[in-house]
């Protein structure tokens, strides 16, 4: 039997596959994409996937994620996948890659630790990627998952 | 949009491991291994006979002690290590003499110290501080103390003092004492232990004063055995070698949490009964109530030799980094 899609293919742009299950909006919140913009977005949530058991899609019309942008998605979503469309066809398949190194991106949870007072720009070291665990290259605090996505989320406000 | 402001970068940390002390900044004694530390001793060892007279092999160097915190023994055995190389010194021992009591930030403090002189020495009460410090610094830098962090000089006096009076580092029975929750010096002892090939290290502590977990991850990391305990009644008759700290109370971030632990925890003659004749006890000093004074007439005390082997050993370091024979 042909697989039916349950939401229509894209012409151009970028659709995020194997998001863990229910973190689309955090990866849409993440990319600062709050619907306004005009352009399509659709959202897929809990549908079944032979690896994730459960996943979410999303797919953006015209808009192609940076390099970057992929990187960032790594931090919440360390199984996603993206593809980038151009003219109904994939031309680019990223595997998102936890950083090695994170560099200004996230606030160390340690209050003494310098790069709270001081101007310095915070770096942490990604020391395990499932559960995904940062540390401090300053003070060796840890960040983890939950505290990651806090502070992702905090800075889209 | 935040995405674009964001800057990730795809990096690795080089490590310098086993590179030897030429030009290099102490920021933590695992930035060093066993063998490091072995040619350290020997020149120590070497050195200790000019403890007590002077060398010239530093004459041309300046030496900057900027002590953002208060210190006795590291400032003044640094600063002798210095004056009996050859050496001169200059430098503060509080913010409020400086311009950082203007408002002053540390990477612009060390920009200058940087300008003055060819080696800088710095405490300081942020973990990260010396990190951050030799970042911006040409010239090498010791961390001699970062917070609650490392103090990596003390540990590699605290193992000579080992290697001194035991003869070896390795098969030993280690049970390190106290606070080790917020003291840097009891960190940096048990990450120098993880580079040689300890027995055991018992880890003594009240349950709110626990080892914090990274310095426990890199023992398990380096297959080092250790067992946390809570009395050091418990362990005493096994133990080669006691490490003894005081409760930090200056970084309890709650005084509450500090009258909780207060005295909890005293080595005395009575503790000592049951001990091998050959335990030797090493503090860091300052010491407040931990220890019983008695205990300093028995064969145990070995704090004020560690203090004394303090002038040697960082002698011979900045022998060292410098590249100086002697």
């Amino acid at each position: 039997m042909k697989k039916e899609l349950i939401v229509s293919k894209i012409k151009n742009g970028t659709v995020i596959d194997h998001i863990p299950a229910g973190k689309a909006l955090t990866v849409l919140r993440i990319l600062g994409i709050t619907g306004r913009e005009g352009t399509m977005v659709a959202i897929v949530m809990n549908v079944e996937s032979k690896k994730l058991g459960k996943k979410d899609i999303v797919k953006i019309e015209n808009r192609e994620l940076t390099p970057k942008e992929t990187d960032l998605i790594a931090l919440i979503a360390p199984t996603a996948t993206i593809n980038i469309v151009r003219n109904f066809t994939v031309v680019e398949k990223r595997k998102v890659v936890v950083p090695k190194i994170i560099r200004g991106l996230l606030r160390c949870p340690n209050p003494t630790c310098v790069t709270r007072v001081e101007p310095v720009e915070s770096v942490f070291e990604t020391i395990s990627i499932n559960p995904l665990i940062l540390r401090c290259a300053y003070c060796g605090s840890e960040l983890r998952g939950e505290d990651i996505e806090q502070q992702l989320l905090g800075q889209q406000t | 949009m935040c995405a674009e402001l964001i800057c990730l970068v795809l990096d690795s940390f080089e490590g310098l491991l086993g590179s030897g002390f030429k030009g290099r900044d102490i920021i933590s004694i695992t930035d060093f291994d066993r063998e490091d530390l072995q040619e350290l001793f020997e020149r120590a060892y070497r050195l200790e006979r000019f403890s007590r007279s002077k060398l010239d092999v530093l004459k041309d160097k300046v030496m900057a002690l900027a002590f953002f915190e208060p210190s006795t023994r590291t400032r003044m055995s640094f600063e002798t290590a210095m004056k009996r190389l050859g050496g001169s010194t200059i430098g503060f021992t509080s913010e409020e003499a400086t311009s950082i009591a203007k408002g002053e930030t540390l990477g612009d403090t060390i920009r200058m110290l940087d300008a003055y002189s060819d080696i800088i020495v710095i405490r300081h009460r942020l973990e990260g501080a010396a990190k951050y410090a030799a970042e911006i610094a040409s010239v090498p830098v010791i961390n001699a103390g970062d917070g609650k962090q490392h103090h990596p000089t003390q540990a590699m006096i605290d193992l000579y003092t080992i290697w001194r009076l035991k003869g070896t580092i390795d098969g030993l029975v280690y049970g390190v004492l106290g606070d080790l929750k917020y003291a840097r010096t009891t960190a940096s002892f048990t990450l120098a232990l993880g580079l040689f090939k300890p027995k055991v290290i018992y880890l003594i502590s009240h349950p709110l004063l626990r080892m914090r977990e990274s310095v426990k991850e890199y023992l398990r990391s380096k297959g080092i055995k250790f067992v946390e305990v809570e009395n050091l009644d418990d362990v005493i008759e096994e133990l080669d070698v006691l490490y003894v700290v005081r409760i930090q109370k200056e970084r309890f971030p709650d005084p509450s949490e500090y009258e909780k632990v207060k005295g909890s925890y005293m080595v005395t003659l009575k503790t000592l009964a049951k001990a091998k004749k050959d335990l030797i006890i090493l503090h860091p000093l300052p010491r407040v109530d931990e220890i019983d004074r008695r205990i300093d007439q028995t064969p145990h005390a070995a704090y004020f030799k560690q203090a004394a082997w303090g002038v040697p050993v960082r002698m011979a370091l900045l022998t060292l980094i410098f590249d100086v024979e002697v």
